[in-house]
């Protein structure tokens, strides 16, 4: 153990082995430090739209520099943060080594998509600098496409060419699942992270094509004035929305689907037990995946889609919601009679199930009809997609970080700090956005510059929960980076969890294993684990 | 910053108490539902908490029956829940016949009214108390949504058709009007009113305004300066659908469909005349693209259903699905 060990970070220090990498290692690396500088810029943006919101008055910044602050903050959190963030990251890094394999099955396609994920990145910055988009993250038309002024092309481009690098990722994961299993890894010896990988790449390969098109459309409309969403050309204005939503509303569950993957193996490994219902956890994700499909129409209720299909995509929206309970409740079941240890990572599994439920409940609620008319396009939705897409998916992201990072560093973090930020993250987040549900039943529509006094309390309230966020995103950016040096050695399993991932070095060798592992046992069974132990 | 400060919105429709009644047993089931589940994730973390290092957990047999019922139970309430939901809406979208029709526009960035009686207001609408309203409405540029939270009312307002929203407000006083669909710089200035006054105020109100014409008589004086009685008379020999006793009615299209006669076809009709053309004319009538504005397409429309007797109290008019995208 002494002598130096060849790991995949320092086989090679030099900037062109990084740049030039097909290790999905080093890809999902490369990864990590990009959305991390995305989500940055993202958070800035919401701390100027808090800030602007802490008085009723606009008095921070112009109406129409807020309009862009929001349509940025939007469009980097969700094209650029929300959408790779457990895929591209934890999704590459871990996928391989769960399922025996030395790499995934494209290693370049793999290193293309981080480019492509870049160029469009930079295309967004671009417009960012250029003044920025103006139509909020759904483009709607016919304001995107004939009256806003703005960089919508440029903004929507550079959303357009993201999604190609999800198309990747998702061809990729999905190969590799099928092709790449070890032996005796037959498809329910699978973590439960794989499965919801499965799932979500399936929803990217499927529905990104979809909104692609859609943005093409808004984009020959705005350029060559085709007629197509603008009715003064003879188009259809709400045509827009079934094309953007077709997609938008499954990529809710492309950021959700692989933090519920995580869920599973934090909640499995903290109480060291195997999954309850893990067939039901499985399918369920597949559940999810299918139906998000078929519910799009439940953002039009009030825009006068027929009244049959607002009927219709409210039973269906219900529908998706079953899949969802089924998880939470296999989640609880789960620690029932576990050996359960308050770790940092289970902190933040603790904390995930609480905002998701929160999350999941104000959505049902959403789709029942005659509630969505009063709360559509108020406060109350941009409350429930954050408990969904930050109490959920962000949650989710960290609290797998917490879980591998010693993995993939090499590296423990402080156990002391890193509960604090936990809990600062879950007060603060709760403080920002529980608010909000009051203030958007009282009304308050959202993407208001400025609101009528009696909404600013909550608004307060709202805007002081945010700083308390912003100490607890601060917090683990500090010490993670202080472990890469200075943090104790975490040697391979330093959780005692199961997994294939848990059974080789920290950081591991760049082909993961030194010879093909085959798999005998179920996943998370951790009774097995302890008798080859002792034995 | 601390004096009115409401935690419940103002309620003004019975449409409010009934929504306000949703949500409280909505509020109810979702509270009873996440305190179980985070009871039993807290309770379970603290009774089954790892007691020596090496310690495993139990395993335990998948219970079939326990992933049924789990899944059941939420469905059947769920369900309930989107029957409910379901009842308020449609009755949110289906003005009732004897209601008033007033016509709003939306454009960036202020909303425009128009009473039957003529009268004419920007931003501010006034309305009796006690009385059934129809609102009528379309968008000159983007979208637009009409929402009066006290109300509980919300609907989209699209350019190049007519959506509807109907209330009736059961106490005096001034509501809130906001634009709640993201339209441009000036979306969150897009605000207004809504007076609600008993009904001899509002006689007076309406009498101080001294309207010129009626909707309907402006449709009329529209429809005598286009000359639109050339062709459109009540005579079978006309060169053009008679227009008396149409509305409502399901006619046969030269392409072998067939539409029902409402506001959204007959919009589309003077814009786009050839688009659905009645069987057995000819493609003769001119397109008036351009120059008619909304409110006086409106008037015109509102004049053709006054053809029909009894027309103006049918509840086919446009309700929130149109005839455009009803078949989807
Ligand atoms: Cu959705
Ligand atoms: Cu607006």
């Amino acid at each position: 153990m002494q002598a130096r060990r060849v790991h995949y970070l320092n086989v090679d220090y030099g900037v062109k082995s990084w740049l030039l990498t097909k290790d999905h290692k080093r890809i999902a690396i490369l990864y990590l430090v990009s959305i991390s500088f995305f989500f940055a810029i993202g958070g800035m943006m919401a701390a100027l739209i808090r800030l602007e919101l802490a008085t009723p008055a606009g008095d921070l910044v112009q109406p129409d520099v807020y309009n862009r602050l929001f349509t940025a903050h939007g469009v980097i959190m969700i094209f650029l943060f929300l959408i790779p963030s457990i895929p591209a990251v934890l999704g590459n890094f871990l996928i391989p080594i769960m399922i025996g394999a030395k790499d995934l099955a494209f290693p370049k396609l793999n290193l293309a998509s981080w480019y492509v994920y870049n160029l469009g990145a930079a295309l967004m910055m671009w417009a960012l600098l250029r003044g920025g988009a103006d139509t909020g993250w759904t483009f709607y038309t016919p304001y995107s496409s004939m009256y806003a002024n703005s960089e919508v092309i440029l903004t929507a481009l550079g959303a357009f060419i993201v999604g190609f690098s999800s198309i990747m990722t998702g061809i990729n994961f999905i190969v590799t699942i099928h092709r790449m299993r070890a032996p005796g890894l037959t498809w329910f010896r699978l973590p439960l992270f794989v499965w919801a990988h499965y799932a979500t790449s399936l929803i990217q390969v499927l529905g990104t094509p979809v909104v692609a098109i859609a943005i093409l459309l808004v984009a020959a409309e705005r350029l060559l004035h085709i007629g197509i969403f603008d009715p003064a050309l003879g188009g259809d204005p709400v045509l827009f929305q079934h094309l953007f939503w077709f997609y938008s509303h499954p990529a809710v569950y492309i950021m959700i689907l692989p933090s519920m993957g995580v869920m599973s193996e934090l909640i499995t490994a903290f109480s060291r037990k195997r999954i309850f219902g893990y067939r039901f956890v499985a399918f369920s994700s597949l559940a999810i995946a299918v139906l998000g499909f078929l519910v799009w129409g439940h953002h039009l209720f009030v825009a006068s889609q027929s009244v049959l299909a607002g009927v219709i995509f409210s039973v269906l929206t219900m529908l998706v919601a079953v899949p969802s309970a089924v998880k939470v409740f296999n989640w609880t079941a789960t620690l029932y009679k576990g050996s359960i240890s308050w770790e940092t990572p289970m902190l933040y599994a603790i904390g995930y199930v609480g905002l998701f439920v929160i999350g999941g409940l104000t959505g049902t609620m959403l789709a029942t009809l005659g509630f969505d008319i009063h709360v559509h396009d108020t406060y109350f939705v941009v409350s429930h997609f954050h408990y969904i897409m930050v109490g959920g998916a962000v949650m989710g992201y960290l609290g797998g970080l917490h879980f591998w990072w010693p993995k993939i560093t090499g590296r423990l973090y402080p156990a002391f700090w890193s509960k604090i930020s936990a809990l600062l993250i879950f007060v603060g987040f709760n403080l920002t956005f529980f608010p909000q549900f009051v203030v958007g039943y009282l009304g308050m529509p959202r993407r208001y510059h400025a609101y009528p006094e009696e909404f600013q309390v909550l608004n307060v309230l709202s805007s002081a929960g945010a700083t308390v966020l912003a100490v607890g995103y601060l917090l683990p950016t500090i010490y993670f980076i202080w472990s890469m040096r200075y943090g104790e050695r975490a040697g391979s399993n330093p959780w005692g969890a199961y997994g294939l991932e848990w059974q080789i070095p920290s950081p591991p060798p760049t082909h993961n294993f030194e010879e093909k592992p085959v798999v005998t046992t179920e996943a998370y069974d951790y009774y097995t684990l302890k008798e080859k132990r002792v034995a | 910053m601390w004096k009115n400060f409401p935690l419940f919105p103002d309620k003004a429709t019975e449409l409010a108490a009934e929504v306000d009644q949703l949500t409280f047993v909505f509020l109810a089931i979702a509270l009873f539902f996440s305190l179980l589940v985070a009871t039993l994730v807290i309770y379970f973390a603290i009774r089954y908490r790892r007691r020596s290092e090496g310690q495993i957990g139990e395993t335990e047999e998948t219970g079939i029956w326990l992933e049924i019922v789990w899944s059941v139970i939420p469905l059947v309430i769920l369900l309930g829940m989107f029957f409910w939901g379901a009842k308020i809406y449609i009755k949110a979208y289906r003005p009732p016949a004897d209601a008033v029709e007033y016509f709003v526009t939306g454009k960036q960035w202020m909303w425009k009214f128009q009473h039957p009686e003529g009268n004419r207001e920007i931003n501010h609408l006034h309305v009796p108390v006690g009385q059934r309203i129809r609102l009528t409405m379309t968008s000159e540029d983007v979208i637009h949504s009409f929402f009066v939270p006290a109300f509980r009312v919300k609907a989209d307002v699209l350019p190049g058709r007519f959506t509807s929203i109907w209330f009736e407000a059961n106490k005096t006083g001034t509501f809130t009007l906001f634009c709640a669909e993201f339209c441009g710089a000036e979306h969150s200035q897009m605000m207004g009113s809504v007076i609600v006054m008993e009904p001899q105020d509002y006689e007076q109100w309406l009498a101080a305004g001294q309207p010129e014409q009626t909707v309907i008589g402006s449709g009329e004086a529209l429809f005598a300066k286009y000359v639109c009685n050339t062709c459109h008379f009540p005579d079978s020999a006309a060169r053009a659908p008679i227009l008396q006793g149409i509305w409502g009615k399901e006619v046969a299209l030269s392409d072998g469909e067939s539409v029902v006669v409402d506001a959204n076809y007959v919009r589309e009709s003077i814009l786009e005349p050839t688009a659905k053309l009645v069987k057995g004319y000819q493609p003769l009538m001119p397109t008036y693209q351009g120059q008619l504005s909304e409110e006086e397409l409106f008037q015109l429309i509102s004049y053709v259903r006054s053809l029909t007797s009894g027309a103006a109290e049918s509840e086919d008019s446009v309700a929130v699905g149109d005839s455009k995208e009803s078949e989807e």
